[in-house]
């Protein structure tokens, strides 16, 4: 009880020194925040891309229907399949006909429909990388019937190379940033504490207890973790419906993440503070 | 009621502060700690506050022994032992009521006596009038009451005072020493460093130690014992 009354007592007595470590905390997990957002929608396009992977298995046009049916149901049951569908030689006209208008003159006059019917083998997400989608064309191969399976393997390749790139670009530069933000949120309590060190010192002088000391120091390295957190937050926001307004639809940052961010404020806020009084309470 | 015991201290970079010093001062005395500028006194003082351990030897406080007393239980001798010093350590922005209810609140007063405490103890060392003003619109003398209001909140066995009138005028001094006197009287030891012998000289009923290069050289209780 105390320690929080000391604690927004100290906001209000300095509060252009806590405001301003709290701004310095905001800032420093904005960055965090900017490239959560980047990495977030960057991760989102990558994967829309991934989506469209899928194996293609052309039949060939003698095929009876009910070997068809007993091949749509093995590679249905495939763990790493989602979904198998049957296109005809009609349905590949027809799709044909509506994707490329410019030849619907040639495909109208054809006497014989030339398209060979087709399985369109839809992968699970988690089982769209190279090796996984090699075993499900192989699989669909594997029928006497299946004249070709495709699935466009370099650009899968590539597609995967690029998201393993992401992925440790993403780790790489998120904890660069994680770790300069901590190092200014440290310093931002630091000094915050270092304007105090005076009332620490008086207080060992006159016989109060650490933990008492420390304790409304803790707080308000908790506060300004958290007022830094919302500000960060809001400051994230703002750019995002900018971007979204003026630039390009983007998403905005999963919740949990939003939390996390917030929660290392605060946990970050709590831990710096606990370390800047530790050196001071050594002084006297 | 305090006890040094064959105490040597050592700083890292300084050497010796202090060697082989015994001394015991008892409840109610009134001591003057003495000697050249880097004698010793200022250590002396810290190791009775516990600030510093000794290197050698023990300081005892009451029940409290440097040997045995560890980090975490250091408050429990700080609230028997009051400091006060040359530059008077107050908090600046603050009044002087708060400067003594600060020391009281921090030592887990309960809410409802620290205001009456803290306007108490600034009767007692004659500074009810200005008890609203900020540090720095007291003089020095002012400003040394009120450190020494906010020594005696814990109602200390012994008040520290090093240099405590190093910064102030003869009248202001005088008031100062008057009020040491008055806390001395009413039970308090007070140990008091100071360099100034003219200022000892005043009051020579009381007991002086000196310490010279990190020595005892001279205990006048010691003397007049020897001289019976």
């Amino acid at each position: 009880m105390y320690a929080i009354r000391e604690a927004l007592a100290a906001f209000r007595r300095t509060p252009l020194l806590t405001g301003l470590s709290a701004a310095m905390v905001g800032l420093a997990l904005l960055v965090v925040g900017l490239f959560g957002l980047a990495a977030h929608n960057l991760d989102l396009a990558l994967a829309s891309i991934e989506e469209r992977v899928e194996v293609v298995a052309y039949l060939r046009d003698d095929v009876r229907q009910n070997e068809i049916d007993l091949a749509l149901q093995e590679i249905s049951s495939l763990e790493q399949v989602r979904s198998v569908r049957y296109i005809s030689k009609r349905d590949a006209l027809e799709r044909a006909r509506a994707d490329l208008p410019d030849f619907g003159a040639l495909f109208s006059d054809l006497a014989v429909n030339p398209l060979p019917q087709s399985l369109e083998i839809e992968l699970r997400p988690g089982a769209r990388d190279p090796a996984m989608v090699d075993r499900v064309a192989e699989a669909a191969m594997a029928y006497p019937f299946v004249e070709d399976a495709r699935y466009g393997r370099e650009w899968v390749d590539r597609l995967f190379t690029l998201r393993r790139v992401g992925a440790g670009a993403t780790a790489v530069l998120g904890g660069a940033f994680a770790l300069v933000a901590a190092l200014i949120i440290a310093t931002a309590l630091r000094i915050a504490i270092f304007a105090r060190r005076d009332e620490i010192y008086v207080m060992r002088l006159v016989g109060a207890r650490n933990g008492f000391i420390r304790r409304p120091f803790l707080v308000e390295g908790a506060m300004a973790g958290l007022l830094g957190g919302l500000i960060a937050w809001g400051l994230t926001y703002a750019a995002y419906r900018s971007v979204y307004a003026s630039l390009f639809e983007i998403a905005w940052i999963p919740d949990p993440w939003v939390l996390a961010g917030i929660g290392g404020g605060v946990l970050f806020g709590i831990l710096s503070s606990a370390l800047a009084v530790r050196r001071h309470l050594r002084e006297i | 009621m305090i006890d040094l015991k064959n105490v040597s201290k050592e700083y890292p970079k300084r050497g010796h502060a202090l060697r082989d010093v015994s001394l015991h001062v008892a409840k109610s005395e009134f001591v003057f700690l003495t000697g050249h500028s880097g004698s010793g006194k200022s250590t002396t003082m810290r190791l009775i506050h516990m600030a510093d351990r000794p290197t050698a030897g023990e300081v005892r406080v009451a029940a409290y022994s440097s040997e045995r007393i560890s980090d975490r239980e250091l408050w429990k001798v700080r609230r028997r032992v009051g400091f006060v010093f040359q530059d008077f350590r107050l908090l600046p922005g603050r009044t002087a009521l708060e400067n003594v209810a600060f020391a009281l609140e921090v030592t887990g007063t309960k809410r409802s006596e620290i205001l009456p405490r803290s306007q108490k103890l600034l009767g007692q060392v004659g500074l009810s009038a200005k008890s609203g003003a900020l540090v720095h619109e007291l003089s020095g003398g002012e400003q040394q009451r009120v450190a020494i209001a906010r020594a005696l909140a814990n109602d200390p066995y012994v008040l520290l005072a090093d240099e405590p009138t190093g910064n102030l005028d003869d009248r202001a001094t005088r008031g100062i020493m008057d009020l040491f006197w008055d806390i001395n009287a009413r039970g308090m030891a007070v140990v008091m460093a100071t360099h100034d012998m003219g200022l000892i000289g005043r009051y020579g009923h009381a007991r002086v130690l000196e310490l010279d290069d990190g020595r005892l050289v001279y205990d006048s209780a010691a003397t007049a014992a020897a001289g019976d």
